[in-house]
């Protein structure tokens, strides 16, 4: 197990403010990890700066041991794939349109439609179930639907490491379950690597291998899902007041919140 | 989908985009014929190809290569290059309304132009020839300085595009109320000539104005469908076209240089022709049927569009009509258009 990813102390920030404060992580290859915090934390930051969208203002982030912003930018994306939080794609563009972005950093404009290319994007459309809608635009899709599409081509990129930035905003729970467990998939199957932020804890707590939590742009808490979420962090990291029981079905943690209604004085 | 692919080489072959280039360019040999057999002495098709081919009369000879073919070819050049000018810029920035017309670039290649031609006359400092070579020049010059202050104005962390348009409006007032201030110091007759010249005239235009647009053309639409292939996955947000490995600041900036210098070669050939790169590209979208304006297409819709303008504004009213008048007249409610429809897009 070799480290792929690493923050060695990160600083990130906007302006005058520091988001991202001498933050220490390392992802272990060939894991699944939840980035989990409140609103304003610098989860988000967090992602953006590892995959190199946002500068370091000191620090460094590793990427197999090579410092990221020193790595010409295609050399980067042919490793690491990386998926926004609610991307946009122009009017009238096709789902296959979509996905063949993906092969991007593979191509050059002599070598725009490789066999390579055609095959990686029937894989990877293949894969997330979306193959019947390769000649619908993106804009009629159904938000599950969408989201697959823009998941098809990160994946049609054929990257080992992939963020996603809240991968399920905006999708219903059915929707949220198809996303994570075709996530589950490319752990499992492929061998990827996947860092995401999450903002559901129980499905946090589900999907990944390791919870990354954090406050006030440093870690509080990381390890495994049991060891990372318990009623004292929540109440640490949140402000929230919960009981953690056992999840029925899969055996993780699942945290309750109490909320003022049912609060015992 | 298609494929090309020889050797190492490989293109995405789409039928509609293709079927629509061929019938764009027969269109446009159809539209240059009928644009040269039109005038004072009354040609017919088979002595224009004749003539065009070597042969016809000395008569013949002289009205069609040195009175009509000049103005033919600056319409069709100037036409394409506007309409590839336009199809760069609404691409970078996501924004149909995105045109060198609105973001300035037209006007600021204008005001560079109309210095010459009124200091030209009144101050004596550049004549004849030497303002035929200054005028492109100035209006190279001009059409940068309006078109990168535009772009630097803007930038924020990055380009938005609803805030170009907002500066791009601010720039074109500012060259614009510059270049009145330059006809009302400058001389009577510099003006005058100015002033049809703002309208967009392809009157009395010459080789010496052909040659620029055709250099500005042979090197930058190479260039362009090369950027083309970075312009597919700039479409998407910044962020999303970075993880795809584009370095998006340089290529950008690059593709917006390139779009710049066209409108503004074209523009100091032949007048700030409204309306032309902003609607060029949007047709040659509908008519590909793709998400993104295609840059062949545009330039060869670009250079119908200007050559059937300048045939309507010859031929269907008594006086020869400046070709600006009648692109304006086709263009404005079109931009109305837009407009409308960007509000109601807005609102949901």
């Amino acid at each position: 197990m070799s480290v792929r990813l690493e923050a060695s102390s990160l600083c990130v920030g906007y302006g005058e403010r520091l988001v991202v404060d001498t933050l220490d992580l390392s992802i272990v290859g060939g894991t699944v990890t939840a980035v989990i915090g409140p609103n304003g934390c610098g989860k988000s930051t967090l992602l953006r700066a590892l995959g190199r969208l946002l500068p370091a203002r000191s620090g460094a982030v590793l990427l197999d041991g090579k410092q990221i912003d020193r790595m010409p930018t295609r050399e980067v994306a042919q490793v690491l794939g990386l998926l926004p939080q609610a991307p946009s794609a122009p009017e009238g563009l096709t789902v296959a349109d979509l996905v063949a972005r993906g092969r991007h950093p593979h191509q050059a404009w002599y070598r725009q439609w490789s066999s390579d290319d055609a095959a990686a994007v029937s894989a990877a459309m293949e894969m997330t179930g979306i193959s019947d809608l390769a000649d619908r635009t993106v804009d009629e899709l159904s938000g599950g639907q969408r989201q697959r599409a823009w998941i098809s081509m990160a994946l049609a990129q054929g990257t080992d490491l992939l963020l996603l930035d809240e991968p399920t905003t905006y999708l219903d729970l059915a929707h949220q379950i198809d996303v994570l467990d075709l996530v589950q998939e490319l752990h499992s199957s492929m061998g990827r690597t996947v860092v995401m932020v999450l903002h559901d804890l129980n499905l946090a707590a589900r999907y990944a291998d390791v919870v990354v939590a954090m406050r006030d742009g440093r870690i509080v808490a990381q390890g495994a899902p049991s060891e990372v979420l318990t009623e004292s962090m929540l109440l640490d990291v949140f402000g929230l007041d919960a009981r953690v029981v056992e999840d029925p079905v899969s055996g993780t943690p699942l945290v309750v919140p109490v909320g003022s209604r049912h609060r015992v004085p | 989908m298609t494929a090309l692919r020889v050797g190492a080489t490989s293109f995405k072959l789409r039928r509609r985009p293709l079927v629509m280039v061929a019938v764009a360019l027969v269109l446009l040999a159809v539209v240059l014929v009928v644009d040269i057999m039109i005038g004072d002495f009354p040609l017919t098709a088979s002595q224009v190809v004749d003539t065009l081919l070597g042969g016809g009369t000395r008569r013949d000879q002289f009205v069609v290569m040195e009175l009509r073919m000049p103005r033919a070819l600056t319409g069709l050049l100037v036409g394409g290059a506007l309409g590839l000018s336009g199809a760069i810029f609404q691409a970078i920035v996501r924004n149909p309304l995105a045109s060198p017309d609105i973001l300035g670039v037209t006007w600021g290649a204008g005001a560079g132009a109309v210095s010459v031609i009124t200091f030209a006359g009144s101050l004596g400092v550049v004549t004849g020839g030497a303002a035929s070579i200054g005028l492109p020049l100035a209006g190279l010059a001009g059409g940068l300085v309006a078109g990168l202050l535009v772009y630097a104005l803007a930038w924020r962390q990055g380009i938005e595009g609803f805030r170009m348009v907002l500066v791009g409006i601010g720039i074109t007032a500012v060259a614009g109320n510059f270049t009145h201030y330059l006809l009302t110091v400058g001389d009577v007759q510099d003006a005058g000539r100015a002033m049809v010249w703002i309208t967009g005239s392809l009157n009395g235009r010459g080789w010496e104005h052909v040659v620029p647009v055709a250099l500005a053309l042979v090197v930058l639409v190479p260039v362009a469908l090369i950027g083309g292939h970075v312009l597919g996955a700039l479409q998407f947000g910044d962020e999303t076209s970075r993880g795809l490995g584009v370095r998006v600041n340089l290529a950008r900036s690059l593709l917006i240089v390139v779009a710049i210098v066209l409108a503004s070669v074209a523009t100091a050939a032949a007048g700030p022709i409204a309306f032309v790169a902003l609607a060029t590209p949007q047709i040659a979208l509908r008519l590909a049927g793709t998400a993104q304006p295609p840059l062949f297409g545009s330039v060869v819709v670009g250079g119908v569009l200007v050559m059937l303008s300048d045939l309507v504004a010859r031929t269907v009213y008594r006086l020869e009509l400046p070709v600006g008048v009648v692109t304006a007249v086709l263009g404005a409610p079109y931009l109305m258009y837009l407009l409308v429809r960007s509000r109601r897009e807005a609102r949901v």
